[in-house]
């Protein structure tokens, strides 16, 4: 019997559509759940954070201008693709965290089924948040949600399941994403880059960085042009903080730290927190 | 009082006709020489300094106020507190709506006295205090009291969460631009959902505040469940920073807002935040002309352009913008800029000495940076605080008028070509508060409603509001709705 080496895959980061190497050249260890080595992941810099906030910007326009059933069935895509893929998956959840078999498949099938959930989101999300209004005057009036543009979102530590439940709401309504991976477990986020990188989701509407959050969010938090900052993954008070504070500069979306339990029922608010309520007036008459 | 030639009204060069004068009395309110603060259902005296307020129509010293300081803002939380626990939360939303619809009756009853007042220590025209202010600050009343009893029909909970909760303590910090019509918006759907707050007026405008307490008192309303602190930035501050208040509510500058937010970071109070504007008002060659121009003047001179909606930009299309500027300026001419108390006043007074210097400032860096500027001949009175009506021509995009919220009555007139130019310059801002939209093409303006920016798009009208209609910004103009059914959403867990 020969023996094979195996072909390991470079671990890069997700900006724009593409895998790029992180410009700063840094990389750094990722072991297993035992402690060994698994790979090097791509230790994203300040400039890669621009360039993907870059990215996530110009995908904006496009992907909040396609109807909400286009952007429904795209999200529904990843979901497939996701499923065609599982085994994959369910076997590096099991390495990097060092899950049972039964355990990697719970979380695989939830993160494919949310996927599903959100995707049906997409054109219903406007009538249950959006009203007409009945105002003392003869004017048509009604409000509906739009994107508030750009988010940054620091992942929880889930590489999987984590990484969808707060990406997925926030793509599903038009915005575009920066995400900063589970520092700990980056490599299943970059592969589900892969996943979505074929997919039909446009290049840019979601940008995956890895590395470290404390060196990477406060770029991100302080961006003139990103719109709202999603701290679900921080987990140091401190660092959640000053995050808040340098959001305030121009007056980001800010959804506080805090995960609640992945398998449960996903809160609304992963969606409205990143919606806008635009109201318009017309007068009526003949 | 002042002689009534100081306050006589101006700008009526060209016109075949003079108006005599119509003031509305003003022996229907009673002005007392000073005021406390009103905590836990009585006025108490404040502990720190006291200011004055004054008219700034005439720069008289209209009476003497509180200035609320850390240990006043302290008592009127713990009050705050306490009614939030032992009766407000307790109690049935019908029966809070009950108190709520009693403080709409009384605010319509005693609605004249609240115009007269408002015109008085702000300077806004009697007539848009009288139609305006007064008559929507019963409506929001009105229209949250119903919502009290319906809090679970709001789509704010699920079947796992049980019905909505209230927060508990609300801080609330309000401009003068709007005094009542503001505290309206903050208390009503604050109590409606069953919290208590504490809010401060601005410090130029403290008076229809405190004739609030008087109606709180009268509805009988429980101790505690509304206090009023009169401050400035200080008192403001210390509401916004005390452990105990549980929601931070704020209208205001843009720069204050950004403080609040770095203030409330890392705490689990939640926020909402009605901040400035630069609205485009953007009017099309297929525009019915005469109407928009009636919305550009209301868009800019309305409450003397101290308003965070103002169109401020008007963005006129360039085939037809000879046409808009020579009618705009014929109608300018028209406006009566004088005693807010006089009922054929258009245009009232600038509301402080600060803000006018602000006024004159930006103006004169428009100038300064090349744009062109006019305005009608306008006899403005000798005491007081007064701004002419004013337009700037040739403005660029860079231009300071262009870019910084001047809250006063000055227009920039920037032409454009195309719809797409139009919303790129529209969007062109930090500021996402409103937008106007004039043409007669349908499908245009829905087109032009869903590319701008901004959370509230007037199309072939603009400075409406309801209490249904949901009202706030994109971006830099804060975050939050107030009104409607989404102005629940501040104030519920």
């Amino acid at each position: 019997m020969s023996t094979r080496l195996d072909v390991k895959k470079t671990y890069k980061l997700y900006i724009g559509g593409d895998f790029p190497r992180s410009e700063s050249g840094r990389t750094y260890v990722v072991n297993d759940a035992k402690g060994s080595f698994l790979a090097n992941a791509a230790q994203a810099s300040r400039k890669d954070a621009r360039d993907a906030v870059k990215a996530a910007r110009s995908a904006f326009g496009g992907w909040s201008g396609r109807t909400a059933y286009n952007r429904g069935q795209v999200v529904y895509r990843i979901a497939e693709v996701l499923e065609g893929r599982r085994e994959q998956f369910e076997t590096e959840l099991r390495a990097a965290e060092g899950l049972t078999a039964a355990k990697a498949r719970t979380y695989v099938d939830a993160a494919i089924d949310r996927l599903v959930w959100y995707a049906g989101w997409a054109d219903k999300i406007a009538q249950v948040t959006g009203s007409a209004n009945a105002v003392a005057g003869p004017y048509f009036n009604h409000s509906a949600p739009e994107p508030s543009g750009v988010v940054a979102i620091v992942a929880p530590s889930g590489p999987l399941l984590g990484l969808v439940s707060v990406v997925a709401p926030v793509i599903v309504t038009g915005n575009t994403c920066v995400v900063i991976a589970s520092e700990p477990h980056p490599l299943t986020a970059i592969t589900l880059g892969e996943v979505m990188a074929t997919s039909d989701l446009p290049g840019g509407v979601v940008n995956v960085l890895t590395g470290s959050v404390a060196e990477v969010a406060p770029w991100l938090a302080s961006h003139m042009d990103v719109n709202g900052l999603d701290l679900t993954g921080v987990t140091d008070p401190e660092l959640a903080r000053d995050l808040e504070v340098a959001a305030a500069e121009n007056l980001k979306r800010v959804r506080r730290p805090g995960l609640e339990d992945l398998l449960a029922a996903p809160p609304l608010d992963r969606m409205t927190r990143f919606l806008e309520t635009k109201t318009v007036w017309h007068p009526m008459g003949i | 009082m002042p002689p009534t030639d100081s306050t006589a009204t101006g700008s009526t060069t060209g016109f075949e006709f003079e108006y005599s004068p119509a003031p509305e009395a003003r022996s229907i309110v009673d002005i007392k020489p000073s005021y406390g603060l009103f905590v836990n259902g009585e006025f108490v005296d404040g502990r720190g300094r006291s200011f004055k307020t004054i008219s700034p129509s005439t720069e008289e010293v209209l009476a003497e106020i509180a200035e609320a300081d850390e240990a006043d803002v302290d008592d009127a939380v713990r009050a705050a507190r306490r009614a939030y626990t032992r009766v407000w939360s307790r109690m049935s939303g019908a029966e809070r709506g009950k108190y709520l619809f009693r403080i709409a009756r009384i605010l319509q009853e005693r609605a004249r006295e609240f115009a007269v007042l408002e015109s008085i220590d702000n300077g806004k025209p009697i007539k848009e205090s009288r139609d305006v202010d007064v008559p929507l600050a019963a409506a929001h009343f009105f229209y949250y009291a119903g919502w009290a009893d319906k809090l679970e029909y709001a789509g704010l909970s699920t079947a796992e969460s049980g019905p909505p909760k209230p927060l508990g303590v609300a801080g609330q910090v309000i401009p003068w631009n709007f005094p009542l019509l503001m505290l309206a918006w903050k208390i009503a759907p604050a109590l409606a959902c069953g919290n208590t707050v504490v809010l401060k007026p601005a410090e130029t405008t403290p008076l229809t505040a405190l004739l609030f307490a008087e109606v709180c008192q009268q509805a009988d309303l429980p101790p505690g469940v509304v206090n009023i602190l009169t401050g400035a930035g200080e008192t403001g501050r210390a509401i916004v920073a005390h452990p105990d208040v549980d929601k931070v509510a704020f209208t205001g500058s843009t720069e204050v807002g950004r403080a609040i937010a770095k203030t409330v970071a890392g705490s689990d109070k939640k926020v909402t935040l009605e901040l400035g504007g630069k609205a485009a008002n953007i009017v099309f060659d297929d525009a019915p002309i005469d109407q928009a121009v009636e919305g550009i003047v209301n868009g800019i001179f309305f409450n003397q352009g101290h308003v965070c909606c103002a169109g401020s930009r008007l963005l006129v299309q360039e085939s037809v913008a000879e046409d808009v500027l020579a009618r705009l300026k014929r109608r300018m001419a028209t406006l009566r800029v004088g005693d807010p108390l006089d009922k054929n006043t258009d245009v009232g007074t600038i509301n402080s000495a600060e803000q006018l210097a602000k006024i004159r400032e930006l103006s004169d860096i428009g100038e300064a940076e090349g744009a062109g500027r006019w305005s009608p001949p306008c006899d403005l009175p000798n005491h007081g605080y007064w701004f002419p009506p004013t337009i700037f021509t040739g403005v660029s995009q860079a231009h300071r008028i262009a870019r910084e919220e001047i809250f006063g009555p000055v227009l920039s007139v920037i032409t454009f070509r195309t719809p797409k130019e139009a919303v790129e310059k529209a969007n062109n801002t930090p500021f996402g508060l409103s937008a106007g939209v004039w043409s007669d093409k349908g499908s245009r303006i829905l087109w032009m409603a869903s590319q701008l920016r901004a959370g509230v798009v007037w199309s072939n009208t603009f400075n409406k509001f309801d209490p249904a209609s949901p009202f706030g910004g994109y971006k830099e103009s804060g975050y939050g709705r107030e009104g409607g059914r989404h102005g629940l959403e501040g104030y519920l867990k």
